[in-house]
C-alpha cells in the first residue's frame, strides 16, 4: 500500500452485465481511515461497487484503484487478503468451527498454527466473545448476533487496512443491531480502519458514515456527511430519507 | 436340495465366488470415482462441457446392461471375455450418478458461502478443496452408494461374459431350473448391496456436517 491519503478511488468506472449498466460511471474517494457508508435501495448497485473493490467483478470501463494500483493490476488472489470482507451471516463457512473460521486468512496466508491461535483469541476477545467459550462452537450453534461479531473477527484477522461491509447487520434483530453497530463504530476508529459498508438502511448509514454515498441506478446521487444528507434538498435523498 | 443344504455343501465355492464379486464391484467403484469425481468437477467448472458430460453418461446408464457387455466383447483392449471387460462395463454404469451427484453437490454449495471464501482470498484449488468439497461430500457419497448398489446387481450380469462372481449360480440355476442355486448366487448378492449401502450411508453421515 502507498502512503497516499487515498484507500480506494474509483476512475469513471463502470460495470455492466451483456451491455447492461449496472454501476457508473463513477467517481470517488475514499480517504484512509473513514468509514464510507453506501446507501441505496436494492438493486442500486451498491453491492456490485462493493465487489469491485475486492475484484469479485471487474470494471467494463474506468479503473478501480485500491492503495495506489489497480484492481487490474493486483493478483486478486493477494488483493482480497488484504482487505476484510464482511457480509450476511451466511458468509460463515458452516463447516468450519468459530476458531477455522476466524484464523481463515491467517490459514490462507501460512502463519505458523500457534500465531493463528492467539491471533483467533484475540480477536474474539475484541468483538466480545469469550475465547474459552466461543472457539469450538459451530456457526449453527450461535444467535445471529454472534454469527455477526465472528464475521467481523474474521475480517479483522489478518489485520487488513481496509474492510468491505455487505450489510453485515441485516440479519439481526434492531436491539442487536443497535448495539453492533455502536461496537463496529467504536472499534474501527480505535484501529484506525477504513471502511466501506454497504446498507439500505438509513438510521444505520447515518450512525456509521464519516460520509454517506447515496446510489441510485447505478450512481452516485449524493456524497456528503451524515448532517449534510439530513439538510440536503436533492430529491433523490428526500425521496430515500421518507 | 434345498437352499440351505447347497450352501452348506458348496460353501467354499459361494464364498469364493462372493470374493470375485466384490472384486468386481470394488475395483469398478473405484475407478469410477476416480474418473467420475474429476469430471464432475470438471462441469462445474466449465458449463461448455456440462451438456456433453452429463449426456454420454446419461446414454451409457440406458443401454441395457446385458448389450452392454455384449457390445464390449469385440473390442480391442478393453474388451474380450472375462472380468476386464465386466470391470469396464460396470465402470461406465457407476459413472452417471458419481459424475451427476458430485456436480450437483457443488453446485448446491451457498452462493453467500462461496463468495465469502472468495472474498477471503481462497484460490480456486483452496475453495474446491477447503469448501466446495467438504460441503458437498455428502451428496457426492450418495452418488457412489448408488452407483456402488446398482453395480453389486449388475454385476451378476458379468456372469454371462465369463467374468465369475455370483452371477454364475444364478445363471447356471436358471439353465437347470434350480431354485436353491439360484438363491445361492441371489441372496449373497443382495447381502452384499444392503452392506454396501449401509456402510457408506454410515461414512455418508460422518461427512455430514450439519449433523456436528
Amino acid at each position: 500500500m502507498d502512503l497516499s491519503d487515498t484507500a480506494v478511488a474509483f476512475r469513471s468506472a463502470e460495470y455492466r452485465i451483456d451491455g447492461r449498466r449496472i454501476v457508473g460511471p463513477l467517481d470517488l474517494i475514499v480517504s484512509r481511515g473513514e468509514t464510507v457508508v453506501l446507501l441505496g435501495r436494492s438493486g442500486s448497485g451498491k453491492t456490485t461497487t462493493l465487489r469491485l473493490i475486492n475484484a469479485l467483478v471487474r470494471p467494463s470501463a474506468g479503473d478501480v484503484v485500491v492503495g495506489g494500483i489497480s484492481t487490474a493490476s493486483w493478483d486478486p488472489v493477494t488483493l482480497r487478503r488484504s482487505i476484510g470482507y464482511v457480509i450476511q451471516e451466511i458468509g460463515l463457512l458452516p463447516h468450519f468451527t468459530v476458531a477455522k473460521n476466524v484464523g481463515l486468512v491467517p490459514k490462507l496466508m501460512a502463519w505458523p498454527a500457534e500465531r493463528i491461535g492467539k491471533r483467533v483469541g484475540e480477536l474474539l476477545a475484541l468483538v466480545g466473545l469469550p475465547p474459552a467459550e466461543f472457539r469450538d462452537r459451530y456457526p449453527h450453534q450461535l444467535s445471529g448476533g454472534q454469527r455477526q461479531r465472528v464475521g467481523l473477527a474474521r475480517a479483522l484477522a489478518g489485520d487488513p487496512p481496509l474492510l468491505l461491509c455487505d450489510e453485515p447487520f441485516g440479519a439481526v434483530d434492531p436491539l442487536t443491531r443497535s448495539e453492533l453497530q455502536r461496537e463496529f463504530r467504536g472499534l474501527v476508529h480505535r484501529l484506525e480502519k477504513t471502511v466501506v459498508f454497504v446498507t439500505h438502511d438509513v438510521a444505520e448509514a447515518e450512525s456509521l458514515a464519516d460520509r454517506i454515498v447515496l446510489m441510485d441506478e447505478g450512481r452516485c446521487v449524493f456524497v456528503g456527511t451524515p448532517e449534510a444528507f439530513t439538510r440536503s434538498t436533492n430529491e433523490l435523498v428526500q425521496g430515500f430519507r421518507t | 436340495m434345498s437352499f440351505l443344504e447347497y450352501l452348506i455343501r458348496n460353501g467354499g465355492l459361494v464364498w469364493a465366488r462372493t470374493v470375485e464379486h466384490l472384486v468386481l464391484v470394488g475395483v469398478s467403484s473405484g475407478i469410477a470415482v476416480a474418473v467420475g469425481l474429476p469430471l464432475g468437477i470438471l462441469i462445474t467448472r466449465n458449463a461448455k462441457l456440462r451438456g456433453p458430460v452429463l449426456g454420454v453418461a446419461n446414454v451409457l446408464q440406458t443401454v441395457p446392461s446385458l448389450a452392454l457387455f455384449g457390445f464390449l466383447i469385440p473390442l480391442p483392449f478393453i474388451g474380450g471375455i472375462g472380468a476386464r471387460t465386466a470391470i469396464v462395463a460396470l465402470i461406465l454404469y457407476a459413472l452417471l450418478p458419481i459424475i451427476r451427484n458430485t456436480y450437483t453437490g457443488i453446485s448446491g454449495v451457498d452462493r453467500a458461502v462461496r463468495d465469502a471464501a472468495q472474498g477471503m482470498g481462497m484460490t480456486d484449488g483452496q475453495l474446491l478443496r477447503l469448501v466446495e468439497l467438504p460441503l458437498a461430500a455428502p451428496v457426492i457419497l450418495a452418488g457412489v452408494r448408488v452407483a456402488t448398489v446398482i453395480g453389486v446387481g449388475i454385476a451378476t450380469i458379468a456372469a454371462a461374459i465369463g467374468a465369475g462372481g455370483l452371477g454364475v449360480f444364478i445363471f447356471s440355476g436358471v439353465a437347470m431350473v434350480d431354485n436353491a442355486q439360484i438363491l445361492a448366487g441371489a441372496v449373497p448378492a443382495a447381502v452384499l448391496a444392503l452392506l454396501a449401502d449401509g456402510g457408506l450411508h454410515v461414512v455418508e453421515r460422518r461427512l455430514d456436517w450439519t449433523r456436528r
